[in-house]
């Protein structure tokens, strides 16, 4: 079994009172409550303040290119499909860089988990707006007001069938923890967006902001029902949802690959006889 | 004996079939076969043909004048009617193109009404047409009878036996017709079957021969041929082959599944490629192995989407932001093609650096004959740590310090080390820094220490012909054939000699061959090329100070001719 100390990593440079503090202690907690233990786990970002989550902790990792994540994690599944693999990224890097991966991921349902520490914002590059940033909202390039429309990753997912989309929020621990747990058993893709608030650069959508607005989502709510699941993924503004929005029972990718079925790629030997079978096709 | 035909028509008519098929005959037969295509890009219309040589003789190049010319359009007669020789003939059918030529040289066989009445369908008019030309040709028929049983296995014994009927009435009419046709056909009876293969084939299997186990790839002439090979044998060799979103997403899941524990690579053409130069530089930064089999089209932009060009020399030679080491390869046959992606995937592991097959339409479209292809000798070691052997060492760091730059790289998930690695500049466990004492250090690891070691392996350019030569023609990739050919026709009045480069970058050393001295000897080097620049010759001034004293350029999309290299070779020589 695993413990909190497994998941020790380096000091983060996060600024003092930013969101990912939160998230980062929920993720090692959830680990530890799963029992995964850190080489079992590989962990892929990209870039952004997000992106640095797993110097942070513990674990396989594959810190690669903005927006690229998604594609890193669909090649390491594909190769071997008995390592957990989880993207975290932010809002830009997911949303803006990765779009085209994100559609992609959701289609295949490949099993990778993607954890978006969305803060509506763009920290790393210090205060542009991001995909999600409030139409309105003004910010360091935009002086006169955003002007595209916020993007609704959860809206996306429900369109394209994703496996599994969730929204969870950084200062909500205990039911963050769930969410991720939650993502983590999913068999398929899952979309966990967590609200973050930036303590830096995003001076409207404060703890403030969201406390005034955020809830769980009721009990009864069916979130199989896409349908509803649809109508649920439109609420934004004055009251904000929690929980699983979306999830269905769509098989993996990695299931439907016959090449894998047995083992994973990188456990399956090779061959050298055969080729020898092969060069008689070619007379 | 030396007989080139060519078959014209639209896209879409079945031209590929007469050609594949015949390349097949004569490769079985025994003759030495050499073929390439010339087409558009659309799906139907235009103006395509597969010129296909044969001969006693070892072949490597296509050549100006034809023997044969089968058309199924007007347009290839009115195209290609004066590259005949004057006892060629043209196979070609009245009714179809609905129009008579008088004269000698043309052959009219009904192809339609013998494809209705063998067939009851007009499709089995390419096989009477294929029939036709081993009637004239005066061969047996019976190779493609053979050929067409197994090639129509499982459309069941009907179809077969239709179209084993169609080939024989196209067969008999053009043997009845062609009495007058000068072919002579001196078979050497001993000449065992040979293979054909195509450049593509050749890599996808080169691949396949390394133990290649993941392929991801956006479709893209000249490329997709790989993609769809590999494709065809995943079940077979356990091989995942994935088309990607786009060629960022290649690269990135080639990227992914190679640091996970498995061979993986990637295809594309120059456009795609330009897309893929960011996952390149997150290769060189992360040290990850990866293939890449970057396939030359005519650009810019989108240029000529399937013709053929050598203009990525240089693109693929800097790509990729910062400064870290590649390896690349660039085959003049599907042989080479074959071991080269061999050796390009055991260096790649090895070092663990990006390594690059550069290859062009021209290679990827033509076929070739060998007497076989000796798979013993294609390399295979796992340099990769594994279960027990990864468990067993202590403070595991993925970019450890070494003597050679090269740490050892384990398998995540294999014991209980975590492997991290970061497009940061990193520590030697993986981790994000910023102190210039690392930085230096690790600038040094994964490029300074490693590039002399690589360059180690990079086997001297092939030298084919005089070897004390007045004349020197020098090239790289799909060149080699027409050079060599050209050597050939020039050598009983010429001292001539190739020097052909195929192992490009890091450029080959000196000590073993000093061919620099071999240029600088020469009364003239003549540095041929596919681009409009003159991209190799470029490289060898910045490599070794050698100047070319003429440089020879084809730029029209177009592959060198043999007649073609021959003429120009000897303007130069006269000046």
């Amino acid at each position: 079994m695993s413990t909190l100390d497994d998941y020790k990593g380096q000091t983060p440079s996060w600024c003092p009172g930013c969101g990912n503090f939160s998230i980062l202690k929920t993720f090692k907690d959830t680990m530890v409550e799963l029992g995964i233990e850190p080489h079992r786990c590989t962990v892929v970002s990209g870039i952004g303040q997000a992106a640095k989550l797993p110097h942070y902790t513990k674990c396989n990792t594959f810190n690669g290119l903005h927006g690229r994540s998604l594609p890193v994690a669909t090649g390491i599944r594909l190769a071997n499909h008995e390592m957990l693999v989880i993207a975290v990224s932010g809002d830009g890097d997911c949303y803006g860089e990765g779009g085209n991966h994100l559609m992609a991921a959701m289609r295949r349902n490949i099993n990778v988990k993607q954890f978006v520490h969305n803060n509506q914002i763009y920290g790393l590059t210090k205060g542009q707006p991001s995909p999600t940033t409030g139409e309105g909202m003004v910010t360091k390039n935009t002086p006169l007001g955003v002007i595209s429309e916020q993007f609704n990753p959860m809206a996306l997912a429900v369109a394209l069938d994703c496996g599994f989309a969730a929204r969870g929020y950084a200062a909500d621990i205990d039911h963050l923890k769930g969410l991720m747990k939650e993502a983590i058993n999913h068999k398929g893709f899952a979309l966990l967006d967590i609200l973050q608030p930036c303590v830096t650069f995003n001076k409207v959508n404060t703890y403030e902001w969201y406390k005034q607005r955020v809830y769980h989502i009721e009990q009864d709510y069916n979130p199989e029902d896409r349908r509803a699941a649809f109508a649920k993924a439109l609420e934004w503004g004055d009251r904000i949802p929690l929980g699983i929005i979306y999830r269905n029972h769509r098989p993996t990718f990695e299931e439907r690959v016959p090449m894998i079925a047995d083992k994973p790629l990188v456990k399956q030997g090779f061959d050298m006889k055969k080729i020898e079978e092969t060069i008689k096709e070619f007379y | 004996m030396d007989y080139s035909i060519k078959i014209g028509g639209e896209a879409g008519q079945g031209i590929q079939t007469i050609g594949d098929t015949l390349a097949r005959v004569f490769a079985r037969s025994g003759f030495h076969v050499f073929s390439h295509q010339d087409y558009e890009s659309r799906i139907r219309g235009g103006h395509n043909f597969y010129q296909l040589r044969f001969s006693n003789n070892p072949i490597s190049a296509s050549q100006e004048r034809v023997d044969i010319l089968v058309a199924l359009d007007r347009e290839s007669i009115t195209r290609h009617e004066q590259e005949l020789m004057p006892d060629g003939r043209v196979l070609y059918d009245s009714t179809a193109l609905k129009l008579k030529h008088e004269g000698a040289l043309f052959l009219d066989i009904p192809f339609e009404k013998l494809a209705l009445e063998q067939g009851g369908s007009k499709i089995m008019m390419n096989t009477v047409a294929t029939g036709a030309v081993l009637g004239m040709l005066g061969m047996e028929v019976a190779p493609l009878l053979d050929i067409i049983t197994t090639t129509f296995k499982k459309k069941g014994v009907e179809i077969i036996m239709a179209n084993r009927s169609a080939a024989l009435e196209g067969y008999e009419a053009a043997a009845k017709s062609c009495t007058k046709c000068p072919f002579n056909l001196s078979r050497d009876s001993s000449a065992k079957p040979k293979l054909l293969m195509g450049g593509a084939e050749a890599i996808a299997l080169g691949a396949v021969a390394s133990g290649c186990k993941f392929y991801s790839a956006y479709p893209m002439t000249p490329s997709t041929g790989i993609m769809n090979y590999l494709a065809a044998k995943e079940k077979e060799y356990g091989v995942v082959v994935e088309q990607a979103e786009d060629e960022i997403a290649a690269i990135n899941m080639a990227l992914g599944a190679s640091f996970a524990g498995a061979r993986a690579m990637t295809g594309t053409s120059g456009g795609g490629f330009a897309l893929m130069t960011e996952g390149l530089s997150l290769a060189g930064m992360t040290e990850t192995p990866v293939v890449i089999a970057m396939g030359q089209r005519p650009g810019p932009a989108t240029g000529f989407p399937t013709r053929t060009e050598q203009g990525e020399l240089q693109f693929v030679l800097s790509a990729g932001h910062g400064e870290f080491p590649r390896v690349i390869f660039a085959p003049g046959t599907p042989r080479q093609a074959f071991f080269l992606t061999n050796k390009a995937f055991d260096l790649a592991e090895k070092y663990q650096v990006p390594a690059f097959i550069l290859f062009d339409t021209y290679l990827s479209d033509s076929q070739w004959t060998f007497d076989g292809l000796d798979t013993g000798k294609a390399r295979y070691v796992d340099y990769r740590l594994r279960g027990e052997a990864f468990n067993r060492v202590v403070d595991y760091k993925r970019h450890a310090f070494s003597e050679s730059g090269i740490s050892l790289f384990g398998v995540p998930g294999d014991a209980k080390h975590t492997v991290v690695t970061d497009s940061d500049e990193h520590d030697e466990d993986g981790h994000i820094v910023e102190d210039a004492l690392t930085r230096i250090k690790m600038v040094e690891k994964r490029f300074i220490k490693k590039l002399p070691l690589i360059k180690r392996e990079i086997a001297p350019p092939f030298l084919y012909g005089d070897h004390a030569p007045r004349v020197v023609l020098v090239g790289w990739g799909s060149t080699y054939g027409v050079m060599k050919e050209a050597v050939d026709r020039m050598s009983s009045t010429t001292s001539i000699a190739m020097l052909h480069f195929s192992e490009l970058f890091p450029f080959p050393m000196r000590e073993r061959f000093d061919y620099v001295r071999l240029l600088s000897n020469a009364k003239l080097s003549i540095c041929i090329e596919g681009n409009a620049s003159g991209q190799f010759a470029r490289l060898m001034r910045a490599e070794t100070g050698h100047e070319f004293t003429a440089q020879i350029h084809k730029f029209d999309g177009r592959p060198f001719l043999v007649e073609e290299v021959v003429r120009e070779v000897s303007a130069k020589c006269k000046v």
